[in-house]
This record gives structure tokens, sequence and C-alpha cells, in this order.
């Protein structure tokens, strides 16, 4: 694929390293048991911490006792909600994001009320995990329960609990007078609705829910938090983002964000649901009132009561067509589930809605809600797959009242290159389009199906993001180079990182080593998440590399003693050029960097940039599934996951990227969901009953990558990551339709769900 | 808190240890002999990231106490490659890019290499049920089970 800006750093135009599929530069550590991740992290002296959390979904808290756990030879700290600062309400921009410091310290640590099962209360430093348990049984705490709500729609209710009393919501006119549990409501629109719909042959309307699933990284939230007697504290944890956990821990606490260094341990999985901070500023205030560290784990139980999920939505599609195919008009109403804080990701989920299609009058309205459930966390494409599979079903729905074959529906309304999204932007080059070709011409959509098999395609739409980052490359004395990043490496962006510094450097991918650093050691860079670390990291890194390169043939100019625009750059080798073209042999990297101290001293570069033009990216995927019509059973028997990569850098990895995202719809399609008692309690809060997709539950996913270059990108790189995750749950949905001709509204289609629709003749329903 | 004393061998390696009556084998691999390797994803036996064998058997380190490995031959990550040279599985997860983050990976090696020595010839079928108590959530499991047919087949001698 070419790109306008692909002679960087490699002479004939050409990808050497870009695109080859090398061993990742930790995979060795990974296979070997030896790469350290949050919980393998331990100091000298160090304390264990652990939570106390709620039983309740909504309490007051009148009085938190804890003389007696202090009393327990071998406590050494105990923070409650007065040992934490407290903080004004207001939004702040962090990163890319808008947080509100107070919400998050309420979150982190409950104060005047518990909001719901797993907030945490109260925390507790000893000497051993037994001491720190018999401690938590020791503390004492006071609740006045409280009526509670979960579902969304009845948390919209005039009626409902409120759980904040001084939340009045933003977005209308005139702000209402008395709180309610919605947060905010968005809007966006574009041309005349009503002209649409009356333009319209054929009207689909569809209402729809999801329920929140848990981003269900295997590892556990770790932290080790060490707060020295000079004020300057360090923090190994497992983050996307260790500038974010220097943020938020400093704010949280009041420290100087130059006083916390952060050293991000491997990670193990996050999917956007370790962007937030939960233990990391509580292991550090126990860390500073005990005077040694402090080493803080969740067990699974807590990870799923306390931390993410994605919210869950209600929501209803509107969308009409003329007889010959064009989708004329779009209208959805969508209630997002925030949990106990506001913050859902309600605003993507109404700008992704319709994105994969180039409508021209639409309008979405959205609404962010809080329940009695953890406060949702980032979860790929946030937002996006909870509104996609509601207007993917409706379009399916269409394009059969139509009698037009779906994916030629589809691609007769796709978006290309032109097509103003409602959010405002008109696309540069996107690969819909492709997608779509490349799913419809794939032998899978060809071949035939049998007895209660049915096939269902989906499109899916994400933004992604590039913003600020940094890179940093020490040329060593040998001839290979470092590449110091700040992006924790949570799929594979070591080798991304490391082979388009190889690019742009002209040297073998084994001669640059990635390292991910702390905050102390690398510039600020944003956090591992928005699909940007391959895209926007990457250009850090090419822009140093650039620069190494530029210094690099100053040296052998000076060398040679000639002009340095004289001197060439290719495949690692410094070459003289136009007059004095053949006049010395081609010195290599190496040649040049042993004698750096002679030239000039040692050769290094860093890049920092704000990286913009992130390509959105599109994916189609196509299910095949077969349902037991005695047990409700949905098996997937055949799945093909297509995604416009721009230029797939290491193409297993984006590969590995496509078929985790489509595993991950599935599970949210087919099982995945939080079970809660009437009391507002967690019932499954755990593997075995919060069914993930495992090993026999799954097919083989062909990944298929189309490449539509990004032209912001001197590679045609885009994000990946988030995208695959967007179709699944309209695919699967699509595929059951078609083998049973009901239309599940409702996530999870679970065998007890599809049973009983296919009992009911087509509709099923539920609260979200 | 009296502690027990045990007597095993961990990887080939004759290893003695203390321990509490509370405490699982995992806790003992991981805070007393700092074999990190071995992870708890659940601690309830759902996820397999503690995957571990006991006399050849493959086992969740998180669902046995630590005093059981007295006399038992346990085997962990740590003993998987020989010195320098990485097992086939190692090698092939590698080559196959079969996984992302990383932290299921031990506990899928350990599982894998387990199904291997008991049938060398597994099914597609008969290795994803095998697998089956080992959660993934970053690879959609595609490339893991490929690897492991690879290398089944290497192994083979085909």
């Amino acid at each position: 694929m070419a790109t306008a800006k692909q002679e960087i750093g490699n002479g004939n135009g050409s990808l050497k390293y870009v695109g080859t599929r090398p061993w990742r530069p930790d995979g060795v550590d990974k296979v070997t048991g030896r790469a350290k991740f949050g919980a393998d992290i331990s100091l000298p002296g160090m304390l264990v911490g652990r939570v106390l959390r709620s039983p309740h979904a909504h309490a007051r808290i009148r009085s938190i006792d804890t003389s007696k756990a202090r009393a327990l030879p071998g406590v050494k700290a105990i923070v409650t909600r007065d040992e934490l600062p407290d903080i004004p309400n207001q939004w702040v921009p962090a990163g890319e994001v808008a947080v509100n410091y107070r919400d998050m310290s309420q979150n982190v640590m409950a104060r005047e009320k518990a909001l719901y099962d797993g907030h945490a209360v109260a925390a507790v430093a000893a000497t051993s995990q037994a001491i720190a348990k018999q401690a938590l049984d020791l503390i004492e705490v006071d609740y006045e329960v409280l009526p509670h709500v979960i579902d969304v729609r009845e948390a919209m209710k005039p009626d409902a609990p409120v759980l904040h009393d001084d939340m009045f919501t933003e977005g209308v006119e005139p702000t209402p007078e008395t709180p309610s549990n919605v947060f905010k409501k968005v809007e966006f629109s574009t041309g005349d609705l009503d002209k649409g719909f009356g333009e319209a042959d054929v009207i689909v309307e569809r209402t729809f829910t999801t329920k929140p699933v848990h981003q269900g990284y295997i590892e556990p939230h770790a932290v080790v938090a060490s707060a020295g007697e000079d004020g300057q504290c360090e923090v190994w944890c497992c983050t996307q983002g260790q500038f974010t956990v220097r943020a938020y821990c400093a704010n949280l606490l009041g420290i100087d964000i130059g006083k916390i260094n952060v050293t991000p341990s491997e990670i193990g999985g996050g999917f956007g649901g370790k962007t937030v901070v939960y233990l990391e500023p509580i292991a550090l205030r126990l860390s500073q009132l005990a005077g040694r560290p402090v080493k803080m784990v969740m067990s699974r139980e807590e990870v799923f009561r306390a931390s993410g999920p994605t919210s869950g939505g209600a929501m209803t599609i509107k969308m009409g067509a003329t007889k010959d195919g064009k989708i004329t008009a779009a209208k959805a109403w969508l209630a997002y589930q925030a949990g106990a804080f506001p913050g859902s990701p309600i605003g993507p989920g109404c700008m992704c809605v319709f994105a994969p299609y180039d409508i021209e009058n639409a309008e979405v309205e959205g609404y962010d809600v809080v329940v009695n459930r953890p406060k949702v966390a980032a979860y790929r494409a946030p937002g996006a797959p909870i509104s996609e599979f509601a207007s993917e079903g409706v379009v399916d729905e269409l394009a059969k009242k139509l009698g037009i074959e779906p994916a030629e529906f589809r691609l007769m309304n796709a978006a290309k290159e032109g097509t103003r999204a409602l959010y405002g932007p008109k696309f540069g080059p996107v690969g819909c389009i492709e997608t779509l070709e490349a799913a419809r011409s794939s032998e899978h959509y060809k071949t035939p199906l049998g007895p209660n098999q049915g096939r269902g395609i989906a499109t899916g739409f994400w933004f992604n993001i590039g913003g600020e980052s940094c890179a940093t490359i020490n040329v060593n004395e040998d001839g290979t180079a470092t590449v110091i990043e700040g992006n924790p490496d949570i799929g594979g962006s070591r080798a991304s990182i490391q082979l388009q510094a190889a690019e742009a450097l002209g040297i073998p991918p084994e001669r640059v080593r990635p390292l991910v650093a702390d905050t102390d050691s690398i510039g600020y860079t944003f956090l591992t998440g928005g699909s940007r670390v391959t895209f926007a990291t990457g250009m850090a890194a090419i822009e140093a590399a650039g620069k190494v390169v530029a210094e690099l043939r100053g040296r052998a100019a000076k060398i040679w003693d000639i002009p340095v625009d004289a001197v060439e750059w290719e495949d690692g080798y410094a070459k003289p050029s136009g007059s004095n073209a053949g006049d010395f042999e081609p010195m290599s990297m190496a040649e040049i960097a042993a004698q750096a101290g002679k030239t000039g001293g040692p050769i290094a570069a860093t890049a920092a940039i704000n990286a913009q033009g992130a390509g959105p990216g599109f994916g189609t995927h196509v299910c095949d599934v077969e349902v037991d019509r005695e047990t409700g059973r949905v098996t997937v028997l055949r799945y093909t996951a297509v995604q416009d990569a721009g230029k797939a850098v290491h193409p297993s990895y984006v590969e590995g990227q496509i078929q985790g995202g489509a595993a991950q719809g599935i599970g949210w399609a087919l099982n995945e969901e939080y079970i809660y008692d009437k009391d507002g309690r967690l019932e499954n809060p755990g593997f075995l009953d919060y069914r993930m997709p495992v090993a026999s539950d799954l097919p083989m996913i062909d990944a298929v990558i189309v490449e539509v270059p990004n032209p912001n990108h001197p590679y045609g790189v885009r994000g990946v990551g988030e995208t695959p995750i967007v179709p699944p749950m309209a695919a699967v949905a699509n595929a059951i339709e078609n083998a049973t001709g009901v239309r599940m509204t409702d996530l999870p289609m679970s065998p007890p769900r599809l049973l009983e629709a296919m009992d009911n003749g087509g509709a099923n329903g539920g609260g979200a | 808190m009296a502690k027990y004393h045990v007597t095993t061998s961990i990887n080939g390696e004759p290893t003695e240890f203390l321990c509490s009556g509370e405490q699982t084998l995992l806790d003992v691999l991981r805070d007393e002999l700092e074999l990190t390797g071995t992870k708890e994803g659940c601690a309830t036996g759902d996820c397999g990231a503690c995957s571990v064998t006991v006399d050849g058997t493959l086992v969740c380190a998180c669902l046995m106490l630590g005093t059981e490995a007295e006399g038992r031959e346990i085997g962990t990550i740590e003993g998987m490659a020989e010195g320098e040279t990485l097992h086939p599985l190692q090698r092939q997860f590698l080559e196959d890019a079969a996984l992302q983050c990383g932290v299921c990976t031990p506990g899928f090696l350990v599982a894998a290499k387990a199904l291997l020595d008991e049938n060398p010839n597994p099914t597609e079928t008969e290795a994803r049920y095998w697998l089956a108590g080992n959660l993934c959530r970053c690879t959609g499991y595609d490339k893991i089970i490929r690897a492991v047919m690879t290398t089944a087949a290497e192994l083979r001698g085909e």
C-alpha cells in the first residue's frame, strides 16, 4: 500500500519491516513466566492492604468505627473517608477525557453514602494477609440502608430512589429544579427527520436492551505503593496509563505530580478497564500513614463487584428507507447506565449509532443515567457496541422487508470518503465499503447453510484517536537502538513500535529494543487506549528515528568531510550521493555509532507529538450459528471478521486484535451479564457464573485485513484494537433471526431467553 | 501461627518450604518461593492461570493446599524451557502470536503440554475441550489452538 510519506528512512519507498511477523520483543519473557505483572512485584518490608466493601447497593454510612481493628497487632494503617481530602465538584480535562475528581475520589472510597454493592468503605494495611482480613472483620460500619435502583429505565422514573441529591439534568432547558438520576442529555441531528421519514417506503422501529458486561481481563488490579519520608512516592501497578495513574493519585491525595513516579508493570489485559484508578491512591495513602510499602491485589470477586464494567443500555431505533434501498431517515433514543457516578459512554454511543451509513436526515438523543452499580469504565470502543447492536439489527430488518440482500443494502448506503458523520466531520479515506465487499466476496459468505442454521452480517464503526506521545531513541555503541516509550504493552505494541522504528532507521527489528518506561523516564504519553498506540506512539517513534537518521548523516558527513546534503541514508547505511557518489564505502549505523564520541558525542533523539488524524476504523463481520430448538443454545459455527487496518504493522497481532474483539463480542451477545438479587447484590461475581467464552465455545475466527491507508500516518496505519468488538452482537442476532425468524432485541441471547422468544413467536423483552 | 515444613520437588529440584495450613500451593509458589510465573486470575479454579502439574497431572494450584505438595513432583512454567532452549510449545506460541497480554500464557502452556503428554494427536475439538479450563480474554483462542495443533504435529515428527 503506497502512502504519501512512505519514503521516511526507506530509500526506495517500499516497506521492508512494517508488515512482517517477527517474534515480539517481550515474547520470551511472556512464555517463560519471567514477565512481571502487577501482582508479581514485591518490596522488602512490604505490607498487605485490603479493602472493606459495602454489602449494600445504597446506604447512608452513619459511622465507621475502626478502633478494634487499629488495636489488632500487625495492623499498621487504616484509611476511611476521614483520611482522604475532600475535592470540589468539577469536571476537568485529563488527557483526552474529562474527569470529575470528586466523583473519582468518592468512587475510590465512599463518603456520605455507599452507592453500590462492593463500594469501598475502608482499607487496612497489615503485616500479613491473614491479619488484614481479620482487621476488616473488626471494622464496624453503621449503615442506614436506602432504596436502590439498578435498571436504567427505572432509574429515570420520577419516583426512583435518587443517588445524588445535587444532580440536576444537564442539557435540558430549563434545568430541572428537582434532582434526578439523569446526569445529562445529549443530542445530535442533521437534515430534516420528518422529510426523511416522509420519503421512506418502509419504516422499522425497535426497542433494544443490553446488559452491562465486564472487560474480563484475566489479571486482577494490583499495585505496590511506597511513600518516602521526603514525600517522594513510587507506584508500581498494572495500568493502561502510568501518566493517568500519576495524575489521578496526585489529584486525589493532594500530592505534586512531580513527586510521584509510576512504573507500569506488564498488564494482563485491560480493554479500557485499567484506564482508571481503584487501589492505587488507597495503597499510596496507606503507605504514607504506615511509612512502609503497601501491596494491594483485588480478588476476582472484587474485580466484578467494584471495577468496570461497561454500560447496559436501553434503546429505541427507528429507520426508514425507500423501496430502491436508500436509507432516508434514522432516529435513535439511547439511555446508558453510568453506574454510581456520571460518565457513561453515551456520547460515543450517540455519535457511532449510524456512523457506518451515509444518512441525510438523522436525530439522536441520549441520556447518561446513574444507578446503584459500579461506576462504568471504558470497554473497547466504549458506547459503540451497544448502540450499533441496535441499529445494525434495524438495518438488517429493513433490508429483509425491502427484499434486498443485507450486504448489498449496507453497501448501497455505506459511509465513504466525503460522507459527513452525524457528529460533524467529513470522513477522509475510510474502509467501510472495502470491508463489506471483502465480507460479501468471502468463501464463507457463499457457503450453503444447513437446517436450524443462520447467517448474520453486521458492520461496525469506531473513531480511533491519536493524542500525546513521546518516544526517545538512543543509539547504542554497537549501532543497535533502544526506543523508550510510555505506553504499556497490552497486546503487542512493543512489536509494532519496534517495527516502525526499524523501518524508519533502516535496520532490522532485532537491532531495535523497545522499552516501556516509568513516568520519570519518558515525557507525557497519553494512555494505551482508543486504538492509539501503534498510530500515535508509532508516529513519535518514526519522528524520533528521523531525527536520529539526520544526526547519523551529519556524523558521516563529518567523517567524510563532505556536505551533509551529499549523504543519503539507505537501509541503515550512510552513502555519499550526488557529486560525491561512490567516493566512499557506505558506512553502517554500527560504524558511525562506534565513532560517536569523536564526532560530537552520543546519538539520541526525542520526539514529543500530539498526533492528529487517526483514521476511523470500519469492520464487517459474518457469523454462522446453529440454534438448538430444544434448549435455545446457540452455537457459533463459523466466524469471519474483516477490518480495515490502514496498514497492518505486525499482521499477526492485528489478526489477534480482530479475533479477540470478535470473541468478546460473542460473549456479550450470548452469555455475559451481571445478575443482581432483589437487594441489589451481585449474584455472579466470578468466572464460573459470569460466563465468558472458553475455547470450546468458539470456532476459529477468520480475520481478514483490508488496507485503506490512513494518509495522516507515514505508513498508512490506523488503529485496530476497538472496532472488532462493535459488529459481533448484531452479527450474532442477525444470524439467529436468519435461523429462527426470531428477532432478539435483548442481550444476552442466552438459552432461556431465546427459548422464551421462540415460544412467544418472535419477541423478547427485559430490563437493562 | 504454626507453620508446616514441606519437602517437595519443583521442576525437578528438591525444595523445602514453610507454609501455613491455609496457604494454597499457588500462594506458596508465588509468595514463599518467588515463582511468580504461575498467575492468580480467580483463586477459585475457574480460569486456569495457575495451571501446574502435580505428579504429571494438570491441576489449578489455587485449589490445592501448600501442604499437599509434600512428596510430590510439581511442574511450573519456570521448568518448561531447558536452559536457553524453549519448549516447542513456547516457540510456537511466539511464532503464531498466540498471546497478547500474556498473563494467561503460562497456564495455557502448562495445560497444553499436559495435553500433548497425554494425547500426542488431539483433534481440534479435543484441544478446545482440554483447554476449556483456561480463560483467555485477548486472543479468541484461535491462534492458541493453532499453535497447540502445530506443535503436536511437530512433536509427532510430521
